[in-house]
């Protein structure tokens, strides 16, 4: 395998010492987009330049890129499905500010389409709407309750 | 490669030639079936631990404040303590070592035509880890303070200040031995990954390789891919207990909900990686008794690694009414209720492999059938749990308690029982007694399902979990409610009792029980080719693999199985 | 001595000799453990903007020297890597104590660096950048510790000429170990 010379990593070592040299330049100037793709563009490359010719993932088999990317992929799927929610927590009771306004659109959509409120909740609506409004119920308790996180879970 | 180069006859003398020293055996095993057997054994004593602290919180739940016998009077922190712990211990302690480590361990290396596994000392290294992980979880009960009361899942900030959970050293030794848990079966794991993929028999091509041989290597691939994030966030967990910073306590600015996140990344694949090998081992219990091939070998590879894989898209489902956004709920019910599909289709190839079988009801068999029956309970009440509408009700009720113990008892006591009985005979060389064996069967069935069915009720009434006195509550404490509770804390002592005569039977038939012949249940797989039990370095010549696993009842032929190793 | 080895070891089904495979999947659960720290971490830097007052205190240019001989050790144990193919042991064992030489830098530098910071109040608890700062670059270090300690050990077989296998599996863990600092000297220094 292999069948590299030397001389072919000190040049990637080479390349690799000068990239470095642009991500740290390239934040210094200040601009956010250069700042991103200098910083972090530029790291991604250096990994694949070790990946491929220090790693020899190039010349491995390919069942080898096959279990790394998969559990590269693991982790993008933890950040991409955690993220809407973490990032959305505020403040203290750590609410989910993204998850409230939806339910609140959601509500007011319902109000509108559905043309009841809260108030005339009659009989006659008790087989459509029975489920609904038990939910509301229990998710109401909760907020009074002890149960910080369920402010927006109705 | 110069290690390529050496011939593999040339030291398989070495290993037979000299007979182990109890030493060798027992204290420091390098030989792969000792170390299974060390991981069976500390399983066992664990989940007997495990057993005794249910029978405590069950006896409070029945007759609450009463002195309980063994145990005495249990407080509302022992009590927290005794939940907590008897969860993390049936999951992490009796589960994990025996489905994955102790079957894996010894299963492995014998069913791919390997002497042992491919790193021998890392593997007794695995094990070391996890008996240190066992002795501190045990003792992080009795430790000033008491143990740990914030339920296995360990939310914060519960579990990450010492002055809300008031177990300063006992939750820090809670969260040491699961970290210690997960480094044991990490290093465990690769090593029974690489052996199944390296060190397999000439011609054992991958739709030769034994069912559970590959459900065995899944679940370590999921445990490997999943648990990841979890020791990242056991590490942030403990640093916000012992040094204080603020990860996860939002009162220093953490968010808790991190840490659900991060723990149901690992905790629901985790059902699976249990459910795996317990469903593998009935894959080869079941075509070996009904003499017929399995029906789908590929599909039902293909149902478990789509499950496997679909296992990383459902977490979010516990965590419902954690204040997630609903937009999510909705994409994770969806995964959900999808995940039921592969592993019915399975359940469905084990029910039509029977189709048309000639079936033999021994005690593995009945145990295998056992398991498809109860997992399947387990799995239909899971549906409305896993949607988000109803889960807001029935979230943290008994109805989950009952649902989550109708998949793991199935997963690790019916499988597991399954699994022991039949391979008992190439373990210890002796049969277990069948009368005895098939006693313990009914009596465990019929205990198990009294015991959880009328919870499913007690959810459905509105109990809910982690109460320590119910007779504390107007609407819970009534007598038709309490009489359900008495009556599944009876259910357990009989469940407990008949535990004992599965005990009985399997340390006297160790000694006493009729020797076994080397291939006791007329099987195909190459374990059963080697001698009861198998000496060191397990096979006398290596075999080499002709055909699957499952070729049983093949027209034309004398004998009704026809083993992987005998040529054509 | 071959039979330090069992049959099950000697075999390739896969053709990755055995001891290599086990290390893919052993950097396999890494990126795991190191994925679920770097990704709590940009959620949590995400939504602090603030954080980036914390992240001037850094030390932009020992974070930078450090990236720099870990690069730099890298290089040697490839090289190391390639002598071993050319069945030069003691020249493999030369350059791995190079590459243990570079981890000793980092250490070394690392230590002065934390140890400023410390004196002035920037101590873990400090704030959650610094909680993150510490702990991801600590769960690093440890990795680093690790591969010196058993690059000493492999330096010390392959200078006899033996199982000159392990200096590819051993350079592959540090080039691992290289790539998660690629990763970290960004999110930690750069990003202000």
């Amino acid at each position: 395998m292999g069948g590299h010379s030397p001389a072919h990593y000190v040049r990637i070592w080479v390349i690799l010492c000068v990239l470095l040299v642009v991500s740290i330049a390239g934040p210094e100037l200040g601009i956010p987009i250069v700042t991103l793709i200098t910083a972090f563009g530029i790291a991604f490359v250096k990994a694949y330049l070790v990946c491929k010719h220090f790693m020899h993932l190039d010349t491995e088999r390919p069942i080898v890129r096959y279990i790394l990317i998969t559990s590269l992929m693991f982790m993008l799927l933890f950040f991409a499905a955690v993220s809407p929610d973490v990032l959305n927590h505020n403040g203290m009771r750590w609410e989910n500010q993204a998850a409230k306004a939806a339910v609140i659109h959601g509500m007011a959509v319902g109000d509108h389409g559905g043309g009841h409120g809260d108030e005339h909740h009659g009989e006659d609506h008790a087989g459509d709407h029975h489920g609904d409004e038990h939910a509301d119920d229990h998710g109401d308790g909760h907020d009074d309750g002890h149960h910080e996180e369920a402010a927006e879970e109705h | 490669m110069s290690e390529a180069a050496v011939h593999p006859d040339g030291h398989e003398h070495d290993h037979h030639d000299h007979e182990m020293t109890f030493v060798e055996k027992w204290i420091f095993p390098l030989d792969h079936k000792y170390i299974g057997k060390q991981y069976l054994f500390t399983g066992m004593v664990m989940a007997l631990f495990g057993g005794f602290l249910a029978y405590a919180f069950r006896m409070q739940l029945a007759w609450p404040g009463t002195d309980i016998p063994l145990f005495g009077h249990m407080s509302p922190a022992e009590y927290n303590a005794a939940v907590t712990n008897h969860g993390t211990i049936m999951i992490f302690w009796v589960a994990m070592p025996v489905l994955i480590a102790a079957f894996g361990n010894f299963l492995i290396p014998l069913m791919v035509g390997a002497d042992d596994m491919v790193f021998p000392r890392l593997n007794r290294l695995s094990y070391q880890v996890f008996l240190l992980s066992a002795i501190v979880i045990v003792a992080s009960l009795f430790v000033p303070g008491g143990g740990f009361g914030g339920a296995w899942t360990a939310y914060p900030p519960l579990s990450a200040v010492a002055a809300y959970n008031l177990t300063p050293q006992g939750s820090t030794m809670w969260l040491l031995a699961v970290a210690l848990e997960f480094i044991a079966f990490l290093i465990g794991g690769i090593n029974f990954i690489t052996t199944a993929m390296n060190s397999r028999a000439p011609g054992m091509t991958w739709e030769k390789v034994p069912m559970v041989v590959w459900m065995i290597c899944i679940a370590s691939i999921l445990f490997m891919a999943s648990v990841g994030p979890l020791m990242a966030g056991a590490v942030m967990l403990l640093f916000d207990q012992t040094i204080g910073t603020g990860f996860f306590d939002p009162a220093r600015g953490g968010d808790p909900i991190l840490w659900q996140h991060l723990f149901w990344f690992f905790g629901h694949p985790e059902v699976y990686v249990v459910l795996l090998p317990a469903t593998g081992m009935v894959a080869e219990i079941v075509p070996t008794f009904a003499r017929k091939k399995l029906f789908g070998y590929k599909t039902v590879l293909f149902t478990a690694i789509g499950t496997g894989v679909l296992s990383f898209f459902v977490w979010a489902h516990h965590q419902f009414i954690a204040g997630i956004d609903p937009r999510m709920a909705n994409v994770f019910t969806i995964t959900t209720v999808l995940i039921s599909i592969p592993i019915a289709e399975m359940m469905f190839l084990y029910i039509a492999t029977l189709y048309g079988g000639s079936i033999r009801f021994t005690t593995p068999m009945l145990w295998a059938l056992g398991f498809i029956f109860a997992f399947l309970i387990g799995g239909v009440t899971g549906i409305p749990l896993g949607a988000s509408g109803a889960d807001i009700y029935f979230h943290d009720s008994y109805f989950v308690i009952a649902h989550f113990h109708f998949t793991f008892f199935p997963i690790a006591f019916i499988g597991t029982f399954a699994g022991l009985t039949y391979w008992y005979p190439k373990m210890f060389g002796r049969m277990m007694n069948e009368t005895l064996g098939k006693i313990h069967f009914w009596g465990t069935m019929i205990s198990f399902h009294c015991l959880f069915i009328p919870m499913f009720v007690l959810g459905l009434a509105g109990q809910h979990r982690r109460i320590y006195d119910f007779t504390n509550f107007p609407e819970l404490g009534v007598p038709f409610l309490q009489d359900i509770r008495v009556f599944c804390t009876s259910a357990l002592l009989v469940l407990l009792a008949f535990q004992f005569v599965f005990l009985y039977n399997f340390i006297v038939s160790m000694f006493r029980g009729e020797k076994a012949s080397e291939n006791p249940w007329n099987a195909n797989t190459l374990e059963w080719a080697t001698p009861s039990p198998p000496g060191h370095g397990n096979f006398k010549e290596f075999p080499n693999v002709y055909r699957g696993p499952y070729e049983y009842s093949v027209p034309d032929r004398e004998s009704d199985f026809w083993p992987q190793h005998h040529p054509a | 001595m071959a039979s330090q080895y069992t049959v099950a070891h000697q075999r390739s089904a896969t053709g990755i000799p055995t001891s290599k495979l086990a290390l893919w999947w052993l950097l396999c659960s890494e990126i795991v453990i190191f994925g679920g720290v770097l990704a709590s971490y940009l959620m949590f830097r995400l939504t602090h903007p603030e954080w980036s007052f914390d992240a001037s205190h850094t030390n932009t240019m020992a974070g930078s020297i450090n990236t720099f001989v870990l690069l730099t050790s890298s290089l040697f144990a490839v090289l190391a890597h390639h002598a071993a193919e050319m069945k030069d042991g003691p020249k493999a064992a030369r350059y791995l104590m190079m590459t243990f030489g570079g981890g000793l830098l980092f250490l070394i530098i690392k230590g002065f660096e934390w140890s400023f910071e410390i004196s002035h109040g920037y101590t873990i608890t400090a704030s959650r950048f610094w909680s993150f700062y510490y702990t991801a670059a600590g769960i690093h270090a440890s990795h680093v510790i690790a591969g010196m300690i058993i690059m000493l050990w492999v330096a010390n077989t392959a200078r006899k000429g033996k199982d000159l296998h392990r200096v590819e599996n051993v350079g592959l863990y540090w080039h691992f170990v290289d790539l998660v600092w690629i990763f970290l000297f960004p999110l930690l220094y750069i990003a202000k």
